[in-house]
């Protein structure tokens, strides 16, 4: 199973064989080929007669052949060069991760703290709308959604596949009860995460005793009937359609408009929507901010000691006397209510919500946030956000190599196939995710971080 | 490796309801790219109609090779390098690959829907008492390549060498790789089979439906894991058994109620019936060992 490590570990490097690595490209390249072939040199079309034509591409399965065969030999030039020894995988973290550790979190709020008002001042306010609303705003949603989810995937060790309809609840709520009741933003929050966590425990009841793969089918099947049912219930939701005209945010009442009795006028600034912009930032920090306050403090309560003893072992658990039954439900409650003041911040901000925005797809990007991240790592689900969600907003801006492959190149169709690929390719570069030291609830003395690896991750 | 554990982590099973086990959707982006092989395997024998009843097996077994040959590939860069490692990065990983594959038939292929000629036309007539049955040809054909289809994939299970390595591993890989079985290949071909299973999935599609899609894979695929995970994991007749089931409900649904709520009728019964039947319907209960 490990034998291409065995070579390296054993200390002595034998000379890079350049034959056999030609070979090996050559044989990639020529599968490589067989791969391409009816995908690429093949494209079936719709002519004008609704037949379908065949037009044939073999320069696109040729170049295919040659990035393989290139790609393939310089893995086999890095993999031949000569190395020292690795150390061992559960060793102690390095004094240089630690103090990375340590400052990372203070570090990275005090950016986000001045962040809007640095990119005002940097970019203007035409220029700063994008940097704040694309990339703050929504990277810090995907922020909060994931320590939403670590509640329950990363600290109780239970798999919700589903976890995106919890986010519609929260949204829906929000939603319906300001365009129906007229109900303020500050009052549907905490009932939109009331309903949220409602919701979570009436998804926890079946799944009590699930495990493994029945678990994650059943709470895919949750997220899928939340949203079937928000398609097609047109009476309550407007089915495809959406809820528009949602209210939006307003600073504690004070609307953001222009003229009498706005944010504006009220603060005797020039009126420009950016103002409604930076409180959205703000106001989603808040929240993220609490839910990591929430979840640092519970960890260190009875229940968050019961998640983690839960996911490390169940039997255990309960031969402890722990009730396993409210330990479930209290975790998918807590990440549900959380995903639901998520979802009302999504109403609030978008001013527009449909069952289109609630997709397994976001379901799997969020639980990928907190898998990628290191399960259970706080820092590591934020710095996984960061790349995940920045990383495909930056793609968006590849218009230039328009110039390069012509203007009927459109780079926005290669965003969710590169995202497709950097999940696999991260994971296997780190299965353990991107911070690989967990900080202890529990210690003796002194708390010091441990590896990853000795941390259970559930059977849920 | 594996993290000191009371329950034996490291057993892991590796299902022979084949890739389904890791997400669900490795299979299903691999039957998704078999889909536009097939249309246009079909579509280039469209010009003469006689040639496509007889290339018609050729484009099956065409299709079975390079969904396999895929299929192999997606084990060998995305799954292998993960193998023994924790539990959630090879789901991580299939929800990552089925994504690229999705977006990359969509890239290649072009967004839109693609549509062919009905390849089996005809019906037979099949008269009782005053009246008489009408039943498709299609139908009957779907009927009888499944019906073959899990004669064959039984045998193969059961009896065979592979077979037998295929249960070994699924139930104990240490202890499997230490009796002398080549864990890797086992698994190599336990993806090589399903993708072709999955390829004959969607000729068929393309048979009953005539027109495909770079996303049709999703949901049937969402389907099969919900079947094999309603008639228990790893057991055989227990996902004929859960894929019956499922398509009944739908369809009974969909005849009685309302078209609109089938998927949640279909899942709702998968939540209720896992209520009480935690393993599912004829799947063994895992026992834990302290």
């Amino acid at each position: 199973m490990a034998s291409p490590n065995m070579r390296s570990s054993q200390g002595d490097q034998e000379p890079f064989d350049l034959a056999a690595a030609l070979r090996d490209a050559g044989l990639a390249a020529l599968v490589a080929a067989g791969l391409a072939f009816p995908i690429l040199a093949l494209r079936a079309e719709q002519d004008m007669s609704n037949q379908l034509v065949l037009q044939h591409r073999w320069s696109w399965m040729a170049i295919a052949a040659a990035i393989v065969f290139v790609g393939r030999l310089a893995i086999l030039f890095w993999n031949a060069r000569p190395r020292a020894e690795k150390p061992a995988q559960t060793a102690a973290p390095s004094a240089l991760a630690t103090t990375f550790a340590k400052f990372i979190a203070p570090a990275g709020l005090a950016f986000l703290i001045v962040f809007p008002f640095v990119s005002l001042w940097l970019s203007g306010p035409g220029g700063s709308l994008k940097w704040i609303n694309n990339y703050g705003i929504q990277i810090l949603i995907y922020v909060m959604l994931g320590w939403g989810l670590n509640i329950v995937v990363g600290l109780a060790g239970l798999l919700d596949l589903g976890y995106v309809a919890f986010y519609a609840v929260g949204a829906y709520s929000y939603a319906l009860l300001s365009t129906t009741f007229g109900l303020s933003f500050w009052i549907c929050l905490p009932l939109a995460g009331i309903l949220a966590a409602f919701w979570g425990i009436i998804l926890g009841f079946p799944v009590l005793r699930l495990r493994g793969d029945y678990l994650a089918i059943v709470t895919l099947a949750f997220g899928e009937i939340i949203r079937v049912v928000l398609i097609n219930w047109t009476d309550f939701s407007n089915g495809y359609a959406g809820i528009a005209g949602i209210p939006r945010v307003t600073f504690f009442g004070v609307p953001f408009i222009d003229g009498e009795g706005g944010f504006a006028n009220l603060f005797g600034l020039e009126f420009s929507p950016i103002h409604r912009t930076i409180f959205l930032f703000y106001l989603i920090l808040a929240l993220a901010l609490l839910t990591n306050f929430v979840t640092l403090k519970l960890r260190r309560m009875p229940i968050g000691r019961a998640w983690e003893a839960l996911r490390e072992d169940e039997i255990a658990c309960r031969s402890l006397g722990i009730n396993t039954t409210n330990t479930k439900l209290t975790a998918f409650a807590l990440g549900a209510m959380f995903g639901g003041f998520a979802g009302s911040f999504f109403a609030v901000r978008q001013g527009f919500v449909s069952p289109e925005s609630f997709t397994f797809i976001e379901s799997a990007t969020i639980l990928a946030v907190v898998v990628l991240g290191g399960m259970g790592s706080q820092i590591g689900v934020a710095l996984a956000a960061v790349i995940m969600i920045g990383g495909t907003e930056l793609l968006r801006e590849l218009e230039w190599t328009k110039q390069i492959f012509g203007n009927d190149f459109d780079p926005a169709q290669y965003r969710m196939l590169i995202f497709g690929v950097a999940m696999v390719i991260m994971m296997i570069w780190k299965p353990r995710g991107i911070i690989s030291t967990r900080t202890p609830s529990a210690f003796l003395k002194e708390r010091k971080a441990v590896s990853g690896s000795l941390v259970q991750e559930g059977h849920g | 490796m594996a993290a000191p554990s009371s329950s034996g982590a490291d057993r892991a099973p590796f299902d022979l309801a084949v890739a389904l086990r890791d997400a669900g959707m490795s299979a299903l982006g691999t039957a998704g790219l078999a889909f536009p092989i097939l249309a246009l395997r079909a579509e280039q024998d469209m010009s003469n109609q006689l040639v496509l009843q007889q290339r018609w097996p050729l484009m099956l077994i065409a299709a079975m090779a390079l969904t396999a040959l895929w299929s192999y590939v997606i084990e060998r860069v995305a799954y292998r390098p993960l193998r023994g490692s924790f539990r959630l990065a090879p789901l991580i990983s299939a929800i990552g690959m089925s994504i690229f594959l999705m977006n990359f038939v969509q890239v290649v292929q072009g967004p839109r829907n693609k549509s062919i000629p009905p390849l089996i036309s005809g019906v037979v007539e099949i008269p009782i008492g005053s009246g008489s049955i009408t039943i498709a040809w299609k139908q009957l054909i779907i009927f009888t390549v499944t019906a073959l289809l899990l004669g064959a994939f039984w045998y193969i299970v059961q009896k065979t060498p592979l077979g037998r390595s295929m249960r070994a591993v699924e139930q104990d890989r240490k202890m499997a790789s230490l009796l002398g079985i080549d864990v890797d290949r086992t698994i190599s071909l336990t993806f090589v089979i399903g993708a072709s299973l999955a390829a004959i999935a969607g000729a068929l599609y393309m048979v009953r439906y005539g027109v495909i899609n770079f996303a049709d894979g999703f949901v049937p695929g969402v389907k099969a894991f919900t079947a094999a995970v309603l008639g228990g994991i790893g057991s055989l007749p227990g996902a004929v058994v859960g894929g019956l089931l499922i398509g009944l409900i739908e369809t009974m649904w969909s005849h009685y109620f309302s078209s609109d709520y089938k998927d949640v009728a279909a899942f709702s019964i998968l939540a209720v019936t896992l209520i009480f039947m935690p393993s599912g319907l004829l799947g063994r209960p895992e026992v834990e060992k302290v």
